[in-house]
């Protein structure tokens, strides 16, 4: 059986990793490719690193240090923000990204799933989802959060899947930077319909909180920022706990 | 010096890097005079394997390659193509290992492709030195090497148990992706280069 997988994830803004609260007052914590390689000794199963650099110089500067992370780090990864055709795909490809993650881009353009899936393999293509519930219904957002669509999360996590995706990692943004929990129940109807990995973030702030999101929540792997950046969750400590509780990890 | 061989199969950057970060010198090349005077020869690939089979007929390696008596490892695709053929175009590979190259089913609980970290039984021989069984190792496929003489690791996805890592002579292969397995990858690839 394939093991539940714990992935630190890391924000870059101009080669530093931040994270922040709710998207907004982001902080510095500290360097790419050196927290990577602490992550992958103490046994994270993957890394994302996400680049939100909002300008061409940032962009540059994130490929140059996904060379880096490719050359430090012996666990898969997978890098995202601001990919918008399979050009930018394949320019992470080349640098040594295992995989790439499209989110906005993809919502305005649904096809570029199928386009960099054709070319690369679904293996390497995950589409990262950031959705808010507003009266009752899961709506996705792009740019980070900032601009609401009209997109329903649940057909839109299906279609994303049927024109190739290889997994979904799905933020809630009602959950993102509180602490206080997954969405499990939303996190359970996507396993529910899909029959591709899904990839719980938004919410980690306890053990308790990973492990019900990887059994209720049925999420294939739990995604999470600042209860590691911070050392609140040392990664060996949550996998006995996971490993205790029955659930199948690495260690 | 270890040959890389680059015959346009997929992302062979890391296992240079993780060639680099054990310290071993390697080149990456599809010369046959370089193949031939490497002290050990690696055929990665990931993606299609009609498509890197005919790769490598293209620049000629097919023979070379098994001509070779110096050790040769073979990852993920590359390891397949060592196999008799593959369900995959379909298409007649190298002969090397005694096994065929099937598709996974699907399955509720196995999930294709095979995606993740999974769990090694079974090991034997030299690869696997200072290793237990149930260390895990990272995979990426939909294609399996079935079970046969020159198995020295399983694996199991869902119901089907697999050819996790072969052995035939000289020749090895790894199903996984020892590059991307962290410390018991790097250790499967230092156990490859002091052969």
């Amino acid at each position: 059986m394939v093991s539940k997988r714990i992935i630190p994830c890391l924000d870059v803004k101009d080669g530093q990793v931040v994270k922040g609260i709710n998207f907004e007052g982001l902080r510095e914590v500290g360097d790419a490719v050196g927290m990577g390689v602490q992550y992958a000794r103490d046994g994270a199963d993957e890394l994302v690193y996400l680049d939100i650099s909002a300008t061409q110089e940032g962009r540059r500067t994130f490929a140059a240090l996904v060379e880096r992370i490719a050359l430090g780090i012996d666990i898969p990864f997978t890098v995202g923000g601001g990919i918008g055709s399979v050009e930018d795909a394949a320019r992470l490809l080349d640098a040594g990204a295992d995989k790439i993650s499209v989110n906005s881009a993809a919502i305005k353009d649904p096809a570029l799933i199928g386009r960099i899936a054709a070319k690369y393999g679904s293996q390497f293509v995950v589409v990262a989802i950031d959705a808010k519930c507003i009266d009752g219904r899961w709506t996705c957002t792009t740019h980070g959060g900032k601009r609401l669509t009209d997109v329903e999360l649940f057909s839109w996590a299906w279609e994303a899947q049927e024109r190739g995706a290889g997994e979904i990692l799905f933020t809630s943004m009602d959950h993102d930077g509180t602490c206080a929990g997954y969405a499990d129940a939303v996190y359970a109807r996507l396993a529910e319909e899909l029959s591709i990995p899904v990839i719980a973030s938004g919410g980690a702030g306890s053990i308790e909180d990973i492990r019900r999101v990887l059994t209720e929540g049925r999420a294939d792997a739990a995604l999470a920022a600042s209860i590691f950046h911070y050392g609140q969750i040392p990664i060996p400590t949550l996998k006995q706990a996971l490993r205790a509780s029955g659930i199948n990890v690495r260690i | 010096m270890i040959a890389l061989i680059d015959y346009d199969a997929g992302n062979i950057r890391s296992v240079g890097n993780a060639l680099a970060r054990l310290g071993a010198e390697y080149e990456l090349t599809a010369d046959p005079a370089r193949i031939l005077a490497a002290d050990k020869v690696i055929l990665p690939g990931v993606g299609n394997a009609a498509e890197a089979m005919a790769h490598l007929r293209e620049r000629g390696l097919c023979e070379l390659i098994r001509s070779l008596r110096r050790p040769v490892l073979g990852i993920c695709v590359g390891m397949q193509l060592m196999c008799r053929d593959s369900e995959e175009g379909p298409v007649q590979a190298l002969g090397i290992f005694d096994s065929h190259v099937r598709r996974f089913a699907e399955a509720p609980d196995a999930k294709v492709p095979h995606m993740g970290w999974n769990a090694l039984g079974n090991l034997d021989g030299k690869l696997f030195k200072g290793l237990e069984g149930g260390s895990y190792v990272y995979f990426v496929h939909s294609y399996y090497a079935e079970l046969c003489p020159d198995t020295v690791a399983t694996c199991r996805h869902g119901e089907r148990l697999f050819s996790a890592a072969l052995k035939y002579e000289n020749f090895y292969g790894t199903q996984f992706h020892p590059e991307k397995s962290g410390s018991v990858g790097a250790a499967i690839l230092r156990n490859f280069l002091a052969l």
